[in-house]
């Protein structure tokens, strides 16, 4: 049986456990400032003539399994729609051509980079960080394979390399951090576009410029920039000639799917005042509970 | 403190039991047991991709949604039990309070085990205890932080069953025979102190288990494209808190009986008949939580499109929480003991099924090529570690005082 003493001893190291339990929220990084001058890419689905060398440049700067540029000129491929997977980072998907031409729409898929990444979020160890300056990066170092990322992620981009038994990846575009944050050059696939269809730049500029082409050119956009807002805003955009859910682009809220985690989370572990409060309750109705107990037994005994 | 409360006796069976350790049917659970170990050897050997059907539109599978999630939730009688017994002070259940402890403690070892076993880099676990890597935005941080401190909490928590195994009994052979009388009163200051501290793990047990519970069910929060309006809601770690409220009782009853029948003992009526009663109304309060949230969010509709997700909803619902409910309800079938098991196990297949519904059925990524189905060998690791887990607590229950003496099971 506990003791008075007892109890109050333990009720004072009350703070010790609950600081355990939550330990994980007070650790938690602030979302981090995004610089005002961060990067961004903007694709310009319309410019695109599907010639997939973008893909050629980014397996070879990425040290991803590929044949040579001959073999990306093969348009076979546009028979499937593809995903990016864990041996390509990126990869063009064609479309039919708009009412009244014979020019059909191609579309590069890769990880947006969003404003505020769910995988990011979810990541347990932060082997998923995004840079102030754009990037989504991944630490493989850092990751435990837990694959939260590719269920976190609102656009399905993560990929996984599910055959390795040992060093499994999470593979993506990283939007070539190691040119753009460290020289601030282009990445390989923008580098490499021939028509420029892809351009590369301070996400602010690349709005405007988007928003420009847009409204000089009514026709031949339709009137959104997809990446402004949807999930929280990505850092690659892009504009195209029909609405967003025609080329495949979930439905999406524009809110990050990370704030509702990130709320609950903090809801209820802020200061651990949900666990501590918990923890006081159990330990006064415990005591309680005690004290009645042993009236019941004086009497009868 | 733990144990001082413990007015009951309890006994190891090896000796005091005339059910020998092998039966027929521990024979076949050990068979599967063996598979389920080689199937986890193919997989640190040949890697995720040679034995599961994850990819990259379906990560996660039966391993998560069963092995992990289900299993915390079926290991919710510990802290449940620990709540009523020990934290309310209601000395007739101490008798189901060691063995929910025990079912909780080797449960939570297989979850551990089950998370390693499908990480990619299981090497790297220790990664979410460094300072330097922790990730306080990350739902699953919080569940497996919880989860790490509250597994070592079950292992204090079933330390003074160890102490009263062997105070009084160490008996090293040979040169080792030396340490016995050191051994003993090692033993014994760790008893005592356990005594004194046990309350305040008792407690912690109890709210760390609330925090992690919860905190599973945040972990698909963060999917609200992908997880079907059915079971995506904001309020998700409420409902797999209060589902686990209600599953731990459940599965105290679900155990004790099963324990019973396998040991040859009588069932324990006398407890498991009132501790059925409190049921009905954590079920009630869970499917009332369950209605608010559906009409909130105007899912409701949902129900009643004839497709796949919706006969599983409608299943989870039903079978696991609408008919044990009224089952529940009614003295005359609380003190049946056939009745009583049924309605119980419908309450653990109904929050297994729920589960399975949140991190499996309800995916719904948006460039799927097909339903995940688990492959053959993630079925068979799943029924492998079920299996490991019901002879580890033949072990246990053989070896240490687990289960109450039989003479008090008669006489109450």
């Amino acid at each position: 049986m506990v003791s008075r003493r007892d109890f109050f001893k333990i009720t004072g190291t009350v703070a010790g456990t609950a600081a355990l339990t939550a330990v994980g929220a007070e650790a938690s990084a602030p979302h981090p400032k995004l610089d005002p001058d961060r990067f961004g890419v903007l694709t310009d689905t319309t410019l695109c003539i599907g010639c997939r060398r973008c893909e050629w440049a980014c397996a070879e700067q990425n040290d991803l399994p590929h044949g040579d540029l001959e073999s990306f000129g093969d348009t076979s491929v546009f028979d499937l729609m593809r995903r990016p997977d864990a041996e390509s980072y990126t990869v063009v998907n064609r479309y039919s051509p708009p009412a009244g031409t014979d020019q059909p729409l191609d579309v590069k898929v890769q990880c947006l980079h969003c404003e505020h990444p769910a995988c990011v979020s979810a990541c347990i160890v932060g082997a998923l960080v995004k840079s102030p300056q754009g990037p989504v990066i991944y630490d493989a170092w850092k990751c435990i394979g837990c694959r939260y990322c590719m269920i976190a992620c609102p656009f399905q981009i993560p990929a996984y390399e599910y055959a390795d038994p040992l060093t499994p990846r999470i593979m993506k575009c990283t939007m070539c951090s190691e040119r753009t944050l460290a020289e601030g050059r282009p990445p390989a696939c923008v580098e490499m576009c021939p028509p420029e269809a892809l351009v590369f730049g301070r996400r602010s500029e690349l709005l405007e410029l988007a928003h420009r082409r847009i409204m000089e050119n009514p026709d031949r956009y339709h009137p959104e920039v997809i990446g402004e807002h949807i999930a929280g805003g990505t850092s690659w955009l892009m504009i195209t000639d029909r609405p967003a859910a025609e080329i495949d682009i979930p439905e999406l809220s524009n809110e990050s799917p990370a704030v509702i985690t990130e709320t609950i989370q903090h809801g209820i572990f802020k200061g651990f005042t949900g666990p501590l409060m918990l923890f006081g309750i159990l330990g006064i109705l415990m005591k309680s509970s005690s004290d009645k107990r042993k009236e019941k037994e004086d009497e009868n005994g | 403190m733990a144990d001082s409360m413990q007015h009951h006796k309890a006994l190891p069976l090896a000796g005091n039991s005339a059910v020998p350790f092998f039966t027929p049917g521990v024979i076949v659970i050990a068979i599967l047991a063996a598979a389920g170990v080689a199937t986890l050897v193919v997989r640190l050997f040949l890697g995720l991709g040679a034995v599961t059907n994850f990819n990259d539109q379906y990560p996660w599978g039966i391993w998560i949604g069963i092995d992990v999630a289900s299993g915390v939730a079926l290991a919710a009688g510990g802290f449940t039990m620990a709540f009523i017994a020990h934290v309310m002070n209601n000395e007739k259940y101490h008798v189901l309070v060691r063995p929910a402890l025990l079912t909780a403690a080797i449960g939570y070892t297989f979850v551990g085990l089950g998370v390693c076993v499908d990480l990619g880099r299981y090497y790297n676990i220790w990664h979410v205890m460094m300072p330097s890597m922790w990730q306080g935005n990350s739902a699953l941080f919080e569940v497996g932080m919880c989860v790490m401190i509250y597994l070592t909490v079950l292992y204090i928590e079933f330390l003074p069953i160890v102490c009263e195994r062997f105070i009084g009994r160490v008996n090293l052979p040979g040169v080792l025979g030396k340490m016995n009388g050191f051994l003993d009163g090692l033993l014994r200051v760790l008893d005592k102190t356990l005594a004194r501290v046990m309350t305040f793990f008792i407690i912690a047990g109890v709210v760390l288990s609330c925090a992690h519970q919860s905190s599973l069910g945040t972990l698909m929060a963060i999917a609200p494209s992908k997880l079907s309006p059915l079971w995506h809601t904001p309020v998700l770690p409420l409902l797999f808190l209060l589902s686990a409220f209600a599953v731990g009782l459940a599965m105290a009853i679900f155990e004790s009986v099963l324990a019973s029948r396998s040991f040859k003992r009588p069932i324990e009526m006398h407890v498991l008949s009132p501790l059925a009663r409190m049921i009905p109304l954590l079920l009630v309060v869970y499917f009332a939580a369950k209605v608010i949230d559906l009409v909130n969010r105007d899912a409701w509709p949902l129900l009643f499109e004839a497709n796949f997700r919706a006969l599983m909803f409608w299943i989870e619902i039903g079978v696991g929480v609408i008919i044990p409910t009224f089952l529940f309800l009614s003295h005359r079938l609380r003190r049946n003991p056939v009745w009583l098991f049924s309605s119980a196990a419908m309450v653990v297949f109904g929050v297994v099924l729920n589960r399975f519904n949140v991190f499996v059925t309800g995916y719904t990524p948006p460039y799927s090529e097909g339903q995940y189905f688990p492959a053959w060998t993630e079925v068979m690791l799943t029924v492998g570690m079920i299996s490991l887990i019901v002879l580890l607590y033949r072990i246990w229950v053989f070896i240490f005082p687990v289960l109450p003496a039989e003479e008090e099971v008669e006489h109450a």
